[in-house]
């Protein structure tokens, strides 16, 4: 099983940062989901983001609302994100799951942190969980093996980015901008002096996420962050594209493309 | 006074009421939270706030609003006494506005120019567009599109105020997901633009802020009670949806343990069909739209959608003091099905020729229902949350009119 650690390590070895890929589970459909992360781990892809699905996401834009729905009508319930892992992990791409926090909460900590790392997961990012809300789970996650990822913002004051940071292991998520997922025209000029203001306060990988949909961002964004998160750039392809076997490729082929640009 | 757990109490500095309440929101919102935390903290003491809140509420709002004797509506509560308080009176008809006037002046310390609001029934949009209109702030609604068809009216009165109104199409379209829509704008636009939650739910500082703007009500009905009866009532009834009403009227009473309180929430078409809004009766505690509480939900933590023939009160969370006032046993919360919010709101018009809000026909109905279990010594106020202008579609075609 690949780690976050090897994952980043292989990453820095090669002096390059690390391609970070989201899909939700059970998208686009039910098995279809492993086999499109395969697709991004074969085209370039270190680290999976495997989505659970959940009725109320505060923090996605209509992208990933939009997959989310199609996944929760399928009827993905936390047993098939479960298997999705599985599937995934066994392409040997490091494997974590992005969840708001209410599913873990109704499972029980112990018992989701137990079963995730059971089918090879490495660790979660919980986007609305805080510092201050976040022990429970911390402790869980360590109990099993497994790493916790939270999210600092351009708004985050360097208290706070300490606190986010104390309690990230794996990595830390830095959100490129104040908004939702989406892809964006440009990346924000805030992440970069994020990135710099969150290293002052972790040795941690420091991936910047939301808004990043090119090859040339992913460069852009590669030349100052340990890591470079995709989501909805691979899910508009995936929803645009005719069929599953036409998504796969479209979202190969510009991993592909980002895969290069993490490496200008 | 913070948080040593007793009634009455303000929640502690992580904003818990017990074990409910606190933040579940991106880190993005954390430095604006805590800004409207810090600004209120200072003007809920500063006499130059509070003289101005209570000038709005006294030359705009129309406050005090009064209390009404219905003793026709009484004879079919086994002969209790029942009380209204009038929030029905106010300027845009509802309890709403006391919130929004206190919200919109916090709005201006914050030094931001742009509101944004959700709403279910519309009466919250409506007041919300109403003080932003009073004071000089853009205005942006969001509205599930369910409740914007069944509220065109109040669509029409918040455009017609200068609001711009979003039609929310994800998910249920009603309320909840009008909620979730608010907060991506908030995250996305949160240096210029300050939410005006509309009811006593989502993260702290939001439960904290609506109530202490919301009772009011309490303090007067309080007040009023003892003039008029020279005593306190026996019990105080109130609808709940997200809660904001029936905290304002419970707050000034949660002292007085001899006052029972009684919320009401949406039975919809009945426990046993699923379709309802009974997040107190029939939810579970969870995490929804910010905040740690009770929430109608499946087993894997999926907002289940709620049903309620009120818009205002079809929302499958509630704020988080009432689920701690529910746990403690200080109040008792019960559901009342759209078949007897409608009962009672016909029997109000026809007996006292007041046309109540379909939110607030819920705690008339619960009301008469309380009134024949205490008898005819008792009794009973009862929040007039809101008129029923807004729901005359809604009564039409219920009653076939």
């Amino acid at each position: 099983m690949t780690t976050l650690q090897t994952a980043f390590a292989k990453a820095k070895a090669d002096n390059r940062a690390a391609l970070v890929g989201y899909l939700p589970a059970g998208f686009p459909s039910k098995g279809g989901d492993v086999a499109a992360a395969a697709a991004l781990v074969e085209a370039g892809c270190d680290v999976i983001e495997i989505g659970l699905p959940y009725s109320d996401p505060l923090m996605d834009g209509p992208t990933i609302q939009d997959a989310v729905h199609r996944s929760l009508t399928n009827g993905t319930r936390i047993a098939d994100v479960m298997r999705t892992v599985e599937g995934v992990a066994a392409t040997g791409a490091a494997t974590l799951v992005m969840t708001y926090w209410n599913p873990i909460d109704k499972y029980g900590a112990e018992r989701f942190a137990r079963d995730l790392a059971n089918a090879g997961g490495v660790g979660t990012i919980t986007p609305d969980l805080t510092p201050e809300e976040s022990e429970p789970w911390r402790t869980a996650s360590a109990n099993a093996g497994i790493d916790t990822v939270f999210l600092v913002a351009p708004s985050s004051t360097e208290e706070r980015i300490k606190a986010v940071v104390d309690c990230c292991t794996g990595f830390v998520y830095a959100a490129s901008l104040m908004g939702v997922t989406g892809a964006r025209e440009t990346v924000n000029v805030a992440a970069e002096g994020l990135v710099k203001r969150t290293r002052a306060h972790t040795d941690l990988p420091v991936c910047v996420g939301l808004g990043v949909g090119t090859g040339a961002q992913a460069a852009e964004v590669a030349a100052y962050a340990d890591g470079v998160i995709v989501g909805s750039a691979f899910i508009r392809r995936i929803l645009d594209a005719p069929g599953e076997a036409a998504g796969r490729e479209s979202i190969a082929t510009l991993a592909r493309d980002m895969a290069q640009g993490v490496r200008r | 006074m913070a948080g040593n757990g007793a009634h009455g109490d303000d929640p502690d500095v992580h904003g818990k009421f017990g074990i409910f309440g606190g933040r579940f929101v991106p880190e993005a919102l954390i430095p604006a939270l805590d800004e409207v935390a810090a600004v209120y903290d200072k003007a809920k003491s500063d006499p130059e706030f509070l003289r101005e809140f209570d000038h709005l509420l006294r030359t705009y709002a129309g406050r005090p609003t009064t209390l009404t004797d219905v003793r026709r509506f009484s004879e079919q509560a086994g002969g209790a006494r029942i009380i209204l308080k009038r929030e029905d009176l106010t300027h845009t008809g509802a309890h709403k506005i006391n919130n929004v006037l206190g919200q919109a002046l916090l709005t201006k310390r914050l030094g931001k120019k742009r509101v944004i609001a959700e709403t279910g029934a519309g009466q919250h949009g409506v007041a919300t567009a109403t003080a932003a209109a009073l004071l000089g702030l853009e205005c942006v609604i969001y509205m599930g599109a369910v409740d914007c068809e069944r509220q065109a009216l109040n669509v029409a009165r918040m455009k017609l105020l200068g609001a711009t109104v979003v039609p929310v199409t994800n998910g249920s379209q009603t309320l909840k997901d009008a909620i979730n829509e608010a907060f991506r704008d908030w995250v996305t636009n949160v240096d210029s633009t300050h939410y005006l939650f509309g009811t006593v739910a989502g993260p702290h500082p939001f439960p904290e802020i609506v109530r202490d703007f919301a009772r009011i009500i309490g303090v007067e009905a309080r007040r009023q009670m003892l003039e008029l009866t020279g005593g306190l009532p026996d019990a105080v009834c109130a609808a709940v949806g997200g809660g904001s009403n029936a905290i304002g009227i419970f707050h000034a009473f949660i002292g007085d343990e001899a006052v029972q309180l009684h919320g009401y929430e949406a039975a919809g078409h009945g426990l046993e069909s699923g379709e309802h809004a009974l997040t107190l009766t029939a939810g579970s505690v969870g995490v929804l739209h910010g905040s740690r509480t009770y929430v109608l939900q499946d087993d894997e933590g999926q907002t289940i959608e709620s049903h309620s023939i009120s818009a205002g009160l079809d929302y499958p969370g509630v704020g988080p003091e009432h689920a701690w006032l529910k746990d403690s046993g200080r109040a008792t919360y019960h559901g009342i099905t759209d078949d007897e919010a409608m009962a009672a709101f016909s029997l109000l018009a026809r007996t006292e020729g007041i046309i109540p809000a379909i939110e607030s026909s819920h705690a008339l109905a619960g009301a008469l229902q309380l009134g024949r279990e205490l008898g005819p010594e008792a009794t009973i106020l009862v929040n007039l949350s809101g008129r029923g202008d807004k729901d005359m579609g809604t009564a039409m075609k219920y009653f076939n009119l």
